[in-house]
């Protein structure tokens, strides 16, 4: 009996474990996404909407169109960014949940300097307006990795309450110094001088800042793999008890891992205003801070994985704002998804790592 | 008089490479203070956390008042009558002594009635002279007074067998006094006292009986009035001699000492070194004996850089190297040997080669940084372990994979195998199983004679005096004693450890 | 004139404080067994959707506040699944948890938005009529703020006075400990989770049903997050918190009283009072006194940092 039972559950243990472990992964996340999946179906029929037309509904929108993938690229431009924002200080074990703000410092840096020098041309004005924000932002979060390194206040209070004072700059600056005498009704900025627009993909609304994210994705794998940086980083993140013994410094890393990590978040602002919306206006971002936030800890702050997960978000971001079309479900209807995805890979993940908890 | 209280028959107990403690008896009387002594390592903790179903056992019985135990933790032994009280103790700091002790109570009403218990825990305190502050929060007392909330929690609790690790080794002199007063009144109101150490005088002076232990298994048991200090000595340490392992020295007339510390006193977490002066010269192992926690661990760590200095110089062949980083230290040649190197030497996630490089990054980088070359770093990992003569491991294995001896054969390779000029060696056999551990006492010896610095930490006496040209015996901080191996004994050396004589 | 608007001042954060208060309370309960919760602010949007809801479709406001209790004690216990079955990390657990309780909130008052309700009214002390309008503002409040300092002295008993308490706060001092002296800390943990989720809950029960009678997505603005700083303000105490939610209000409430009297600064600035107070409070009083913070948060805030 009981060898039967064995036999019967051998080819499935042993198949399973014979897989590569590239495949076996990726099984593995098709099952988290599925367990997911189905919670939300229960509860979108909870909810009485209809599951199967919802689901194909983001995913006719999404995919299937050229107009839809393009749509699909635009959302993931910001996530990817902001997703680094997140997993470049995670790396040492800071955690980031500032993305959302210095996203918008950023787009405020990057506005004040193409408002600031209009008649620039743009091969300076558009690296003058990132450098901006770049800096505008990763002063802002650096100021968060200094205080933690000193051991005043954990990181997550100060990214945190950050976020909403951010905003509230902005507002105050759109609706008050730097609001476009012109449009009465909106509060905004001034339009930006064509120069400080980011030119475009043939026809869509994809700008070149597609590839600033490649390459900082690309850039940040090669840091971490490749570099003395990377080395010390990792050695950090793995043991700091040792690496404190083996001579890295620390605290160094601590401020400029967040600093860099803020500077990213930033760019994300600056590749909003200067890419989609041409000015400052309050809705400069739909989330993306935290929406990064979610693809950096799905992909355990592995550049290889923050892509991925960052198009799975996006498709399911742009799916949302289809919903809210076809469903009449707010938008608030996918991050509830996203949140669940969250959550169903945070707790099998860890089965692995309950022990080092 | 009737029989053990607590009785020990044929316990056994087996850590990974280690036999801690082999075929051991032990009875403990009601009415008697019990001494059990012996060397750091010799069982004596491992034995008593048996007894009191910390540890399970490998083989042997548990008795108590002529009833089999069958401890499966702590809760079990407690409930059973039998209480220990840990060398680190187990109190919240953060609750006051009454909320400790009522944590620990087998029947705690649903709302404590906190008068009650503290009206309690005074008239014992009042009965065997342990009187604390019921409402005194834990953490702000002195060790002597969070040791009194201790015994009063086991009290309580209702133990007759009080089990003490080591109770003497956190109380300044008067407080051990009075700690002897209530082991008396809790020997006269027929309680069973079992304490560990490996102080002599104590043991003089308060033990009813003494049964001392040595490498896991017990050498004798005697009563407190015919023991004597020397046949004490013999038992703990034995009466061999330990053959020097040790070529000749090197003749180095050097001018200035490889590493010297003059007049320092550190900071920081951890016991305070105070005043300390040491000098190593090339050529020359300085042993360093001491109980453990007396400051071998912070010494180890102020030469290498991660303590602060609060007061003295520390010089690195002749130059002031007082505040330098550890990474610069380690630039300059000083190579550290950690215990536990899974935890203190290396991340277990990193291949062996990342972990090789790490502790020198600089040396192996390429265009300022962009690139680790990482061909080197295998080359000299490789050649790190051949100038040790051992077989390397693929450099690019995970860490983690290796077991703790081949993890600190790793870490003797990284820290050895680039002729560092001075070497802190921190307990580096501490946990390793007795071939690793030799291999590891004969590299030390190899650095020495290709005229390295070495400063080791153990708490092996033989291990000390098999290996140093010098040794030092360091407690509570402090430097209490120098000489040579063949110019002193191990009875002499531990005398000076425990403050004896 | 300054009578007039410290007055106001005064009543405002009575009536803005307390959803913070209700939040920091529940968290102190958390936080004591060991557990910080980031997903505050989530789970107090689910409390306030849901007493909207309920108390918009059932006409009966009491019932509303239940609904609102129940709904963040239920939406609470998910967290336990996560960081006490599961021991995943508490910070990213908590933030899951606030996006979930976001995106839950806006589905539930989802057909309810600028719907009107009558909503919690204020209790009418007898006298207060008598009282000029100023004045009797401060005292005209509604059942939540008159029950803020039992609350904050149930808690306490509950703390420091029941077994119960003193095994909790055991499990947040030293999780190991308390095992070892025969505890089940999973479970005392999921019963603070429960606590903790029932007052989160009433927190924001209150913010809807009594402070702004509305629902509006995201609503509560933050204040999940201020809950948590309050905590470390209030030294893990439960009645310290009321100082630390009255700072909150006081200063969301100087802000409004400022616009009202035509300060000539944008509202914008005014409403970031708030959170640089609390984060200026945060710094100040966040490295407590050695034994102030429970032990079993370091390891939570410990990650790389000595």
């Amino acid at each position: 009996m009981a060898q039967a039972a064995a036999v019967f559950r051998a080819p499935w243990a042993g198949g399973y474990r014979r897989l590569p472990p590239f495949v076996r992964e990726t099984l593995r996340w098709i099952g988290w996404l599925a367990v997911a999946l189905g919670l939300y179906t229960l509860l979108l029929l909870a909810y009485g909407r209809d599951p199967v037309q919802a689901y194909s509904d983001i995913l006719s929108s999404t995919l299937g169109s050229t107009y839809g993938i393009s749509e699909v690229l635009v959302k993931m431009i910001p996530i990817v960014l902001c997703a680094l924002a997140v997993a470049i200080p995670a790396r040492v074990g800071l955690v980031n949940v500032g993305a959302e703000g210095q996203l918008f410092v950023g787009a405020l840096g990057a506005t004040w300097a193409t408002l600031a020098f209009p008649s620039l041309p743009g091969w300076i004005l558009l690296p003058l307006s990132a450098a901006s924000g770049f800096v505008a932002a990763g002063a802002w979060a650096g100021v968060c990795g200094l205080l933690r390194a000193r051991g005043w206040l954990n990181e997550v209070f100060s990214t945190m309450l950050l976020n909403y004072l951010a905003v509230l700059v902005v507002d105050y600056l759109i609706f008050g110094p730097w609001r476009d005498p012109t449009s009465s009704n909106y509060p905004q900025s001034r339009l930006f001088p064509a120069a400080g627009w980011l030119p475009t993909l043939a026809g869509t609304r994809v700008t070149v800042f597609l590839f600033v994210a490649v390459a900082c994705v690309a850039a940040f794998a090669l840091v971490i793999a490749y570099t003395r940086w990377g080395l010390e980083i990792r050695a950090i993140g793995g043991n700091p008890e040792a690496a404190r013994r083996n001579g890295v410094s620390i605290t160094r890393y601590l401020v400029i891992l967040m600093i860099i990590g803020g500077g990213l978040a930033g760019l994300a602002g600056m590749g909003e205003v200067a890419g989609l919306h041409h000015r400052l206006n309050p809705g400069v971002s739909s989330y993306y801070g935290y929406t990064g936030f979610l693809v950096s800890w799905l992909a355990g702050h592995r550049a290889a994985l923050i892509p991925v997960m960052a198009f799975v978000m996006a498709v399911l971001a742009s799916g949302g704002d289809i919903l809210q079309i076809t469903q009449g479900l707010p938008y608030a209807a996918v991050t509830l998804l996203m949140a669940l995805i969250l959550f169903v890979v945070l707790a099998a993940r860890a089965r692995k790592g309950a022990k080092s908890q | 008089m009737s029989g053990p209280l607590l009785s020990l028959r044929q316990v056994t107990k087996r850590f990974p490479g280690v036999l801690a403690n082999d075929r051991v008896d032990f009875d403990a009387y009601g009415g008697e203070i019990h001494a059990l002594l012996g060397e750091n390592g010799a069982g004596k903790s491992t034995l008593m956390k048996v007894a009191y179903g910390y540890y399970p056992k490998d083989g042997g019985e548990v008795w108590l008042d002529g009833r089999e135990l069958d401890l499966k933790s702590p809760a079990d032994a407690r409930r059973a009558g039998i209480g220990m009280v840990f060398q680190s103790f187990t109190l919240i700091p953060a609750f006051t002594a009454a909320e400790n002790i009522a944590l620990y109570l087998p029947h705690l009403d649903l709302m404590p009635n906190v008068e009650v218990i503290e009206k309690e825990i005074r008239d014992r305190a009042v009965a065997f002279g342990l009187e604390v502050d019921p409402r005194a929060v834990v953490g702000m007392m002195a060790a002597g007074q969070q040791q009194k909330v201790e015994i009063l929690k086991l009290l309580l609790a209702g133990a007759r067998v009080l089990i003490f690790d080591e109770p003497t080794s956190v109380l300044p002199p008067h407080e051990i006094e009075n700690l002897f007063a209530v082991f008396r009144r809790l020997k006269q109101a027929g309680f069973a006292v079992v304490f560990i150490t490996h102080k002599l005088h104590e043991v003089l002076e308060c033990a009813d009986r003494i049964t001392v232990m040595r490498r896991g298994a017990v050498t004798g048991s005697i009563s407190g009035r015919e023991a004597t200090e020397d046949a004490l000595l013999k038992m703990m340490f034995g009466g061999g001699a330990v053959e020097a392992r040790r070529a000749q020295p090197p003749v180095a007339a050097e001018p200035a000492p490889a590493l010297n510390l003059e007049e320092l006193s550190s900071g920081g977490a951890g016991l305070p070194l105070r005043e300390i002066n040491l000098e190593v010269r090339r050529g020359e192992i300085v042993g360093v004996a001491g109980v453990s926690g007396n400051g071998q661990r912070e010494l180890g760590d102020v030469v290498l850089g991660l303590l602060p200095i609060t007061a003295g110089r520390k010089w690195l062949f002749g130059e002031d190297v007082t505040g330098w980083s550890v990474a610069r230290l380690r630039q300059a040649g000083v190579a550290y040997v950690a215990e536990n190197p899974g935890y203190m030497a290396v991340a277990p996630g990193l291949t062996l080669a990342e972990n090789f490089a790490v502790t020198s990054p600089r040396a192996y980088q390429l265009a300022g940084g962009l690139r680790v070359d990482w061909a080197r770093v295998s080359a000299d990992m490789r050649r790190a372990y051949g100038a040790l003569e051992i077989e390397a491991p693929d450099p690019g294995l995970r860490a983690g994979a290796l077991s703790g001896g081949n993890l600190q054969r790793f870490s003797l390779a990284r820290e050895l195998g680039r002729k560092p000029r001075v070497i802190v060696a921190v307990y580096p056999t501490r946990g390793l199983d007795a071939r690793t551990a030799n291999h590891a006492e004969n590299l030390l010896l190899a650095a020495r004679s290709e005229g390295a610095a070495v400063l080791l930490m153990s708490q092996d006496l033989d291990e000390l005096f098999s290996l140093s040209d010098r040794l030092v015996v360091l407690r509570s901080g402090r430097i209490v004693g120098r000489s040579r191996p063949q110019e002193t004994t191990q009875i002499e050396v531990g005398r000076l450890m425990t403050g004896g004589g | 004139m300054t009578t007039v608007i410290a007055l106001g001042v005064v009543a405002g954060a009575l009536a803005s404080g307390v959803s913070v208060f209700y939040a920091a309370l529940g968290e102190v309960v958390g936080q004591r067994a060991g557990i910080v919760n980031l997903g505050i602010e989530g789970v107090m949007l689910v409390g306030a959707a849901t007493s909207f809801a309920v108390t918009a479709v059932t006409g009966n406001v009491l019932l509303g506040l239940a609904a609102g209790a129940g709904s963040g004690l239920a939406f609470n216990l998910i967290l336990g699944l996560l960081v006490v079955t599961r021991r995943t990390n508490q910070l990213a657990s908590g933030l899951a948890l606030w996006f979930l309780g976001g995106g839950a909130s806006t589905l539930i008052g989802l057909s309810y938005t600028g719907t009107h309700i009558d909503g919690l009214g204020e209790v009418r002390l007898p006298g207060s009529g008598l009282l000029p309008a100023e004045w009797s503002r401060v005292i005209d409040q509604d059942v939540l703020v008159y029950l803020a300092l039992p609350a904050a002295l149930a808690v306490t008993w509950l703390l420091w006075r029941t077994r119960w308490g003193l095994h909790l706060r055991a499990v947040g001092e030293d999780r190991m400990a308390a095992f070892a002296a025969g505890l089940n800390p999973s479970r005392l943990q999921y019963q603070a989770l429960a606590i903790a989720g029932a007052l989160y809950g009433l927190g924001g029960a209150q913010l809807a049903l009594a402070y702004t009678k509305t629902w509006q997505e995201g609503m509560t603005a933050g204040r999940g997050f201020v809950a948590v700083v309050i905590v470390i303000f209030a030294l893990w105490r439960p009645l310290r918190t009321i100082a630390g939610a009255l700072l909150f209000g006081g200063a969301v409430a100087l802000g409004l009283q400022l616009q009202v009297r035509g300060l000539p600064v944008s509202p914008f600035l005014l409403d970031m009072l708030p959170y640089l107070l609390t984060l200026l409070v945060v710094l100040i009083f966040g490295r407590p006194k050695a034994f102030a913070v429970p032990m079993g948060l370091r390891e939570v805030f410990g990650g790389t940092a000595k």
